[in-house]
């Protein structure tokens, strides 16, 4: 199985290639379209600011090959986001995969949200052996709406979408990398889809 | 919900842990990556390992060890100690380091809160603020609690805030090492002033210390070294305690 991780210059993303080590994978880190467009899975990262990952995307042209692959993409915290219509963060179009904006939370709550949070409403064979309500990590000050793509539900501030599906996309809010040992079967149930 | 968390602290010298580990079950408790991989099984929610190696090579062995570590455990760890640059964050965050904390070097240079924070974005930003209570006023030190400024907390932590750090961790040196409690006052007034996560650090005693810093001290998480190293308070029954006492925790 050939796994690429999209390296835009986006943050960690070491912690998602060694997740996959664990699970006895090798995953590539890679900006190249085209050991991309051949691989059997695509991880789309990202942890940092929306404007400037938008910006490294757009740079290298992948902007336009991602909402174009045809095998399943997860993209994951930031990569999601930008999977999105639009985000509020600098007030940036994402790729427009999903149909769903990304806002940020008030001051009602404290930001970045950052900790471990449960997952709820399971709808996808993404969530294969994972409990409802199980925990995973997340760090973030933006979420996606709730929307009829969401696959799970996380309740901070409001209910928000901690996962969306559209056809071969997948989308996650939280770290599955970074998730004990829930997130690595999740990681898992990506591989097997 | 999101849950509170747990956060043990191990002393990293040379990229092995410093003395005062006492762990059963471990072929080397010595060894930063073995004592790490024991405390994710047993429930820790995060890692935070601080670096006080004195020499560049012992700087050296523990960015190999934050490498291994990253390889090898599956929950997230903040790195600390000695960090003054945006090299020596790049540097770390590129060997796996989900997070740095900075402290003593934020303080004689503020900029540097807001270079990091712009460069890597908030949420792996943690600002480290030791400070100790002087007739009823509490004043930031530096240097592990050694060096005292003229420099109020409450204002530090609002400055700290507005540059850009992703977290607090706050460290009482009234009560650091007295297994008497957290600063819980302290503690609740940070969390009424800024609206990032604060995570509670000095005083770690008992089970009911930690419930007390989540209820009264408003803290998001609680930071402990000792009473986790010498197996006196096991994560799984302080968890287990803690949601007895209605707390939100991960188990």
């Amino acid at each position: 199985m050939k796994i690429a991780i999209i390296d835009y210059g986006a943050g960690n993303i070491k912690s998602i290639q060694f997740a996959f080590k664990r699970l006895g994978y090798e995953a590539l880190l890679t900006n190249n379209a085209d050991i991309i467009k051949q691989a059997d899975r695509v991880i789309f990262p990202g942890v940092g600011e929306a404007g400037h990952a938008m910006k490294m995307l757009k740079a290298s042209g992948l902007d336009r090959l991602i909402p174009r692959l045809k095998q399943p993409v997860l993209g994951i915290c930031l990569g999601m986001q930008l999977m999105c219509l639009h985000t509020e963060e600098s007030n940036t179009q994402g790729l427009g995969i999903f149909d769903v904006e990304v806002r940020k939370f008030t001051n009602a709550v404290k930001v970045p949200q950052m900790g471990w949070n449960t997952i709820s409403n399971l709808k996808s064979s993404l969530f294969k052996d994972i409990l409802d309500g199980e925990y995973m990590y997340l760090v973030h000050s933006y979420y996606a709406e709730q929307c009829k793509e969401a696959i799970a539900t996380t309740h901070y501030e409001i209910d928000y979408a901690t996962a969306l599906q559209k056809d071969n996309f997948y989308g996650v809010q939280f770290h599955p990398e970074k998730s004990s040992g829930a997130g690595e079967q999740i990681l898992k149930n990506f591989l097997d889809l | 919900m999101l849950a509170k968390r747990i956060i043990p602290c191990l002393d990293i010298k040379n990229g092995r842990t410093v003395k005062g580990v006492n762990f059963v079950n471990l072929i080397d408790a010595g060894d930063p990556v073995e004592l790490a991989k024991q405390y994710a099984i047993e429930g820790a929610d995060e890692l935070v390992f601080l670096d006080i190696s004195a020499t560049l090579e012992g700087r050296a062995t523990t960015l190999e060890m934050v490498l291994r570590v990253a390889e090898q455990v599956n929950i997230p760890f903040t790195v600390g100690g000695g960090i003054s640059s945006i090299e020596d964050v790049d540097t770390l965050l590129k060997h796996g380091a989900d997070k740095i904390s900075i402290n003593s070097s934020a303080v004689k240079n503020p900029d540097l809160i807001n270079e990091l924070s712009n460069k890597f974005g908030s949420q792996c930003i943690v600002v480290a603020i030791d400070a100790k209570q002087i007739d009823n006023d509490w004043f930031v030190h530096l240097a592990g609690g050694t060096i005292p400024t003229e420099i109020r907390l409450f204002d530090w932590v609002k400055e700290v805030e507005q540059r850009g750090a992703g977290e607090i961790l706050f460290t009482s040196m009234n009560h650091d090492g007295t297994k008497n409690g957290f600063a819980n006052e302290a503690l609740a007034k940070l969390s009424s002033i800024v609206n990032i996560p604060i995570i509670a650090s000095g005083g770690a005693g008992t089970k009911q210390h930690f419930a007390d810093t989540f209820i009264e001290g408003k803290a998001d998480a609680a930071l402990a070294a000792s009473v986790f190293h010498f197996g006196e308070i096991p994560i799984k029954e302080l968890k287990e305690e803690l949601r007895n006492n209605n707390i939100e925790v991960r188990i």
